[in-house]
């Protein structure tokens, strides 16, 4: 196998919190090294510290290429650097949008609470939005509400 | 309990044990009050707060998870993350003593969050520039975590202390109840020192004196007041002697590790 049909393969797998996003899209597989026909690398880094998605994902990277016929997958989990949604592409920022979810912000500065207001809505494209809380329905994201739609939405925190 | 706090004289016998009782002063730390925090899912005063703790709950124990999977590597003998988090016995984990008070009420489990995390937040600023690479990228990628803990918690310490007449006084109890707790996190353990000798912990001191300059400055604007000192001499970080509500938490956490040994989900 070629690191290009291993990559996509891993294109197919999705994370189970953003199901529209690869782990490639999302910037968790850092590298791939196919060292024998049979035998793959795969350089792997996890987002949040206690993201429980992070277990799924590998189970589902092995099995995923098991299937496809490799024998030997070895998941190195690599720390650093750490991971962030700087590594975000346009499609993917695009892609995040259409699940309902605002992408990260230009001017939410890393480490900072996400901003009050003015979050984009990804309904409805107003500015017009409130922060609802800076913790949301997973590690990674923050509860906003849409003031001209009236639409709660999730918003991908600058990490 | 004879243990002497002399520098040349360390309790650990060798580097590698000065190692792992530091990395377990950091993983217990991240285990234990992540336990504490998984107490208030489904019990905290609004949704919004029960999504925070619990995010914040999970965030140390994947942090925990970090520490203890690099102590499982580098533990003279063959050991897994289950045994080391859950198996231990009491005076065998090296937390500090604020980590395990009772979350109290919401002031109170805010007091204990905000003195820890932003002593974690200096802690993981200065680790993540260690020369051991491993402890530098879980301290790095843990640091972004605890930043959020910071703010969420200073931001409370000022709505609380700078609301209500008794929001204030809850919050002003609160802090008066965990404070000296605190300081166990300063005073150095044979493991402290000998990890600062190797280049890799930081100067406690150091830590201290930023940690007071950005509590004190919360404290003054929250209108709250800086609580006095008591005693400060806890010793569970280097010598695993607790306060009396360790067994009770271990007690619930093992459980299940204790009557079903190596039990998987």
């Amino acid at each position: 196998m070629t690191k290009e049909e291993i990559l996509d393969i891993l294109q197919q797998i999705k994370d189970p919190e953003i199901p529209n996003l690869s782990v490639i899209e999302l910037g968790m597989i850092r590298d791939v090294e196919v060292n024998a026909p049979n035998a793959v690398i795969v350089r792997f880094t996890p987002t949040y510290s206690g993201c429980p998605a992070t277990t799924l994902i590998k189970m589902e990277i092995l099995q995923r290429l098991k299937a496809a016929g490799v024998e030997h997958i070895e998941i190195v989990e690599q720390l650093s650097p750490p991971w962030t949604t700087e590594s975000f592409s346009p499609q993917a920022l695009e892609k995040l949008r259409q699940a309902g979810i605002a992408p990260p912000h230009p001017h939410h500065k890393k480490g900072e609470d996400p901003p009050s207001l003015g979050i984009p809505c990804p309904y409805c494209e107003s500015t017009d939005t409130k922060l609802l809380s800076a913790f949301g329905t997973t590690a990674c994201k923050a509860l906003y509400q849409c003031n001209s739609c009236g639409q709660p939405f999730d918003y991908f925190k600058c990490h | 309990m004879s243990k002497t706090f002399d520098t040349s004289t360390p309790s650990p016998a060798s580097t590698l044990d000065a190692k792992i009782h530091y990395l377990f002063q950091l993983a217990d730390n991240a285990l234990i009050m992540g336990q504490r925090l998984c107490e208030w899912t489904g019990v905290a005063p609004e949704l919004e707060i029960d999504l925070a703790l619990c995010n914040i709950a999970l965030d140390h124990l994947g942090q925990a998870n970090a520490w203890y999977e690099y102590l499982v590597e580098i533990y003279p003998h063959p050991t897994d993350v289950d045994q080391l988090a859950f198996c231990r016995d009491e005076h065998q984990y090296y937390n500090i003593t604020l980590t395990e008070l009772p979350n109290g009420d919401f002031a109170q489990t805010i007091a204990k969050m905000a003195l820890f995390s932003i002593f974690n937040y200096y802690l993981h600023d200065a680790l993540r520039k260690c020369p051991d690479a491993r402890i530098a990228a879980i301290a790095a990628r843990s640091y972004k975590e605890i930043q959020y803990h910071r703010r969420y918690t200073s931001n409370w310490i000022l709505r609380l202390g700078d609301g209500t007449d008794t929001s204030h006084e809850r919050m002003q109890r609160a802090l008066d109840i965990v404070w000296d707790h605190a300081f166990e996190a300063f005073a150095p353990s044979p493991a402290d020192r000998i990890m600062h000798q190797h280049g890799i912990a930081p100067d406690l001191e150091q830590i201290k004196s930023l940690w007071e300059h950005e509590v004190h400055q919360l404290l003054h604007k929250a209108t709250l007041s800086i609580p006095e000192t008591g005693f400060t001499g806890y010793r569970a970080k280097s010598d695993g002697i607790h306060t009396e509500h360790m067994g009770y938490l271990l007690a619930e956490m093992q459980y299940m590790q204790r009557r079903y040994p190596n039990l998987q989900w």
